[in-house]
């Protein structure tokens, strides 16, 4: 249980610095209220609570990304790390280490933007739950992801990466703010390929209740969290030991 | 049993060779200082032995087992403590023991009986609560060795562990250092030569990648005619008597 002793390691570290945590619980509310405000001023139906709390769920998963490759960038810039390495630890375990920690952190910051939809209009139905509950697959990916860019950047790097391009990339392909079909053509066709918007479609489909809808969206949100995980693990073990 | 035999080792990095052709045995037990200037190789050496890094060729067996193709069982019966100090600065001086106690294996109740056993025999109980990145360099080096220990390793490395810190600080840390001679095989790398003076068994020197000289210091200066082991290393290190 090498891996339950890294991940307690790194919940502490995330526990330890209040200003990850408040930005990462704070930021998707601070979205929904302000949206959720502009929808109330304006005619048209741009911003219902329906379609856009699960994209801001999956909108504020892309930044867990960029805490989990800070985490991990920070420790390979130290020799932290390197003591680690010689340790019988096993890729598998690290990776296990600094994304189980990551998973609680995300279903507090789903709960609360739930939970601040609701007072604002939102019905906290079962569905909501099954919502938030297949959002954790996106959230894996989101985590998965980060651990990979964390594995081959420096921190410096990983904040243009993740921070700058991540986020763009999140907001603009997942369909939260606009819908996709909208632009059509190749710009949806890519989207639909990459795994934002099949996140965000996952959980309007459950919000919905619309469980035979799930599926194509639960496949690809399934098999980039696999693959990614994979991928991570993958890295960074041939990061453990220098040819 | 030897603690250590290295075969033939090297380590090549593109045109550079870091370490050439290195034979050496050390006996179990036995406090071994590798002296050299910077670039010599020491800190390459110690890679490959604690299996950071792979042999270009040549291999090594730690207590019987290969650094090539037995790392896993190698890093069971190793430790190191890195030339920077690698500590999680987030975590307190216990929390720090407890976590590489829990890495190395150890359930919750031995990690806690373990770490107790440390913050004694290294004196670390008047800064057991303190977060580790608000120590002092000499605390922290302190520190580190500890978490070397804690698994109890049969074989320790240490990688300049003094380096950077103040007369009473090092002085304070060679009485630590020097307690664990003949409890467990200590291989020292250090610029300072009268740590390797006072510590160690047997005193190895490198310049350029290669073992120059293996003995005690009487009979380095034997080997070289020096006055002292300055004079000895001066001479071995500009490239005097070989092996």
């Amino acid at each position: 249980m090498r891996w339950l002793a890294f991940a307690r390691r790194n919940a502490r570290e995330i526990l330890r610095d209040p200003l990850t945590l408040a930005f990462g619980v704070g930021f998707p509310v601070v979205l929904i209220l302000l949206l959720t405000l502009i929808q109330r001023n304006i005619p048209v139906s741009l911003f219902e609570l329906d379609q856009l709390t699960p994209g801001v769920v999956v909108f504020g998963y892309s930044f867990l990304a960029l805490f989990a490759a800070l985490l991990i960038s920070k420790d390979r810039s130290t020799s932290f790390l390197l003591r680690l390495f010689s340790t019988p630890m096993t890729a598998a375990d690290f990776i296990l280490g600094y994304l189980l920690p990551m998973v609680p952190m995300a279903a507090a910051q789903c709960l609360f933007t739930y939970l601040v939809a609701a007072i604002l209009g939102l019905p906290l139905t079962v569905h909501a739950l099954a919502a938030g509950a297949l959002s954790l697959l996106t959230a894996v990916m989101f985590i998965s992801l980060g651990l990979l860019l964390g594995t081959v950047l420096n921190d410096k790097q990983v904040g243009g990466v993740c921070g700058a391009l991540l986020t763009n990339l999140s907001a603009w392909l997942s369909g939260t703010w606009f819908s996709l079909a909208l632009v059509g053509g190749w710009f949806e066709k890519i989207a639909f390929v990459l795994p934002f918007a099949n996140g965000v479609e996952l959980g309007r489909a459950a919000l919905a209740g619309q469980y035979g809808s799930l599926t194509p969206y639960l496949w690809w949100c399934l098999g980039y969290a696999v693959v990614l995980t994979v991928a991570a693990v993958l890295v960074f073990h041939s990061r453990m030991r220098v040819k | 049993m030897n603690a250590i035999e290295i075969q033939g080792l090297r380590k090549c990095y593109g045109s550079l060779t870091a370490v050439d052709d290195l034979n050496l045995t050390i006996g179990q037990g036995e406090f071994f200082a590798l002296l050299g200037v910077n670039g010599a190789g020491k800190t390459t050496t110690i890679k490959m032995l604690s299996c950071l890094t792979l042999p270009t060729a040549g291999d090594a067996r730690l207590l019987g087992r290969s650094i090539c193709t037995e790392a896993e069982q190698v890093k069971r019966v190793i430790a190191v403590s890195p030339q920077e100090t690698a500590i999680a600065p987030n975590l307190s001086v216990t929390e720090n023991l407890e976590f590489l106690a829990g890495i190395h294996g150890l359930s919750k109740e031995a990690a806690k009986a373990r770490t107790a056993v440390m913050l004694e025999t290294l004196g670390l109980q008047p800064v057991a609560k303190q977060r580790a990145k608000t120590l002092s360099g000499g605390w922290q080096r302190r520190l580190s060795i500890a978490l070397a220990l804690v698994s109890q390793p049969e074989i320790l490395f240490l990688d300049e562990p003094t380096l950077g810190l103040d007369v009473l600080a090092r002085r304070e840390l060679w009485r630590v250092i020097e307690a664990l001679k003949g409890k467990v095989t200590v291989i020292l790398t250090t610029h300072y030569l009268e740590e390797a003076e006072a510590l160690a068994d047997r005193i190895g020197v490198m310049a350029a990648g290669r073992l120059k000289a293996v003995g005690t210091v009487a009979e380095l200066l034997a080997m070289t005619g020096g006055k002292n082991l300055e004079d000895a290393f001066l001479i071995l290190a500009e490239g005097g008597a070989a092996q």
